[in-house]
């Protein structure tokens, strides 16, 4: 069993002891689409059927909300002595850190697994064919992926295990500022254009090309890049920052 | 005589704080060594190089043969280390911190050696709870467990019982002097003498990042002056008249005090009363003290308030 096994099984018994972060990162997307679809969807004309329309945006938003969970874990582990341990022994570094972005990923699959299974109870209905889904399934990897490693790193550079809590508020925000629940087109001015520019909203045009049955090149090719440009300053700004905290 | 740790010209400044500022130790195998030195001295600094966790900036340290900075591997899979606070896992149970360690350190056989260590720590009864629930006492002893995991021959405890009750003070010791008895080495921190007087082999005295005596308790004790009879007195003319009866005596004008030195056996103790006798000096009080390392240590730091007397 190599080092990051170790430390995923631990995090995993972590996540099942203290199951409030897990019911929150559920929850809390499942609760916002039932908003969203039911309250507010007739509202929106989004020129189709709204839950269509916005299931690609909350999956991204499930991902986004599991990321408070591993920013604070990775905080508290960081405050408590449990890490000097790890470091005196010989573990290897990048384990105790990609148990957190294993764990992520697994808590981010529940989350999205959830808000597809709530989307189709409220009428969700895709001409996805299975190798769209398998893309769908590659991107939200993706994407749990690189923000998981942007957590971790905001978890390190802060201070206190509040302090991590907090400083993932802009990535949960983000998605509101895209594609996720309404067009960038009906927005504001400004607002606008930072919609259209920022990371989330190809992820999220992609995703939603896919289940539609028309995935667009362009946009996935900007929501890989993106991907991989976010995990790169995580991975890169996370070692950096776990060196310096000794 | 094997050598467990070799540290020599040990530097660390944090800014332009120099918290270690030239340390050289050495520690045999197989003994106790203890780093003895108030709040602030530099041992947990000294710890944290020791164990690989700070880099040194300058000064070589060699721990178990392998130097810290080019065969950290070597260094980290040899040695255990119970820092200054608990470092357990507060949402696994007390097993499941044991049995991290034992997958960690590929242990074969790991639950046999659970159960081994939490039977010797008494904890067997508090293995299936979560550690959240554990008394400070019972986490040092989970932690000191933790860190038993794969028999590591030398083992650094940086200050283990401080913040613990005397019972759980005693425990800890017994564990200690039964690491010994295995063959461990130990390099043990605390602040408090008695503890340092009571497990190690050698002592080495900190003081702002200086080494100011090093040696056995017994050498250490033989530094400063040996025992003494502390005598009271009623009036500051009693007290004058005994200060230039015994010579080399120190006296606290203050509690109307005096301290005469002596080695504490009964025919010196026999003299020294009829002398009083003789002078018709009366003494409200009278006691006999034997050298502790309260007074090495009061003596080598200097911080000390007692007056000479001329």
């Amino acid at each position: 069993m190599t080092d990051s096994m170790i430390m995923v099984r631990r995090n995993v018994k972590h996540v099942v002891r203290n199951p409030t972060t897990v019911f929150n990162a559920v929850l809390f997307p499942v609760v916002l689409m039932l908003m969203f679809v039911y309250v507010l969807g007739d509202a929106f004309d989004v020129g189709e059927n709204y839950v269509d329309y916005a299931t690609p945006g909350l999956m991204l938003l499930a991902i986004c909300y599991g990321l408070s969970g591993t920013s604070t874990a990775v905080a508290s582990d960081m405050t408590k002595g449990v890490i000097n341990r790890f470091k005196a022994m010989d573990v290897s570094r990048g384990a105790v850190l990609s148990g957190h972005v294993s764990t992520t990923i697994a808590t981010n699959l529940i989350a999205v697994a959830a808000i597809v299974g709530v989307a189709f109870a409220l009428g969700f209905r895709s001409p996805a064919g299975f190798l769209d889904w398998l893309g769908v399934l590659g991107l939200v990897l993706l994407t749990s992926f690189a923000t998981a490693w942007l957590a971790v790193a905001l978890g390190l550079a802060a201070k206190t295990v509040e302090g991590a809590g907090m400083a993932t508020v802009p990535l949960i925000m983000l998605p509101f500022f895209s594609s996720a629940i309404v067009p960038a087109d009906k927005m504001g001015p400004g607002i606008k254009q930072f919609a259209e520019y920022q990371p989330f909203t190809p992820i999220i045009e992609t995703m939603r090309g896919l289940l539609a049955g028309t995935p667009s090149a362009g946009n996935a090719i900007a929501a890989i890049a993106w991907c991989v440009g976010l995990a790169l300053v995580g991975y890169l700004w996370s070692t950096a920052t776990f060196k310096k905290r000794a | 005589m094997t050598t467990a740790i070799h540290v020599s010209g040990l530097r660390k400044a944090f800014g332009d704080k120099t918290v270690l500022d030239g340390i050289d130790l050495e520690v045999a195998a197989g003994t106790v060594f203890s780093l003895l030195g108030p709040n602030g001295a530099g041992k947990t600094t000294t710890v944290n190089v020791l164990t690989t966790l700070m880099r040194a900036d300058a000064g070589t340290v060699r721990v178990a043969g392998h130097d810290v900075n080019s065969e950290t591997k070597a260094v980290r899979a040899t040695i255990g280390v119970t820092g200054q606070f608990a470092a357990v896992d507060e949402l696994l149970t007390g097993r499941e911190n044991l049995q991290l360690m034992a997958d960690l350190r590929r242990v074969a056989d790991g639950g046999r050696v659970i159960d081994r260590l939490l039977e010797r720590f008494d904890l067997a009864e508090a293995a299936p709870k979560l550690v959240s629930t554990y008394s400070g006492g019972m986490r040092r002893k989970l932690d000191l467990a933790m860190t038993l995991v794969g028999d590591p021959s030398i083992i650094f405890l940086d200050e283990p019982t401080t913040g613990l009750d005397p019972r759980s003070r005693r425990t800890m010791w017994d564990i200690i002097r039964e690491l010994l008895a295995d063959g461990v080495t130990i390099f043990l921190t605390t602040q408090y003498l008695e503890e340092a007087d009571q497990l190690a082999d050698r002592i080495a005295v900190l003081d702002q990042g200086r080494l100011v005596a090093q040696g056995t308790p017994d050498e250490l004790k033989r530094l400063v002056p040996g025992g003494h009879v502390r005598l009271r007195f009623a009036k500051p003319g009693d007290l004058d008249a005994a200060a230039r009866l015994f010579a080399g005596s120190t006296r606290d004008v203050e509690s109307l005090t005096l301290r005469v030195p002596t080695d504490g056996d009964t025919e010196s103790l026999r003299v020294l009363l009829n002398q009083l006798h003789d002078n018709a000096i009366a003494v409200e009080d009278f006691s006999v003290h034997t050298p502790d390392l309260d007074d090495v240590f009061l003596a080598l730091t200097g911080r000390t308030n007692v007056e000479l007397t001329k």
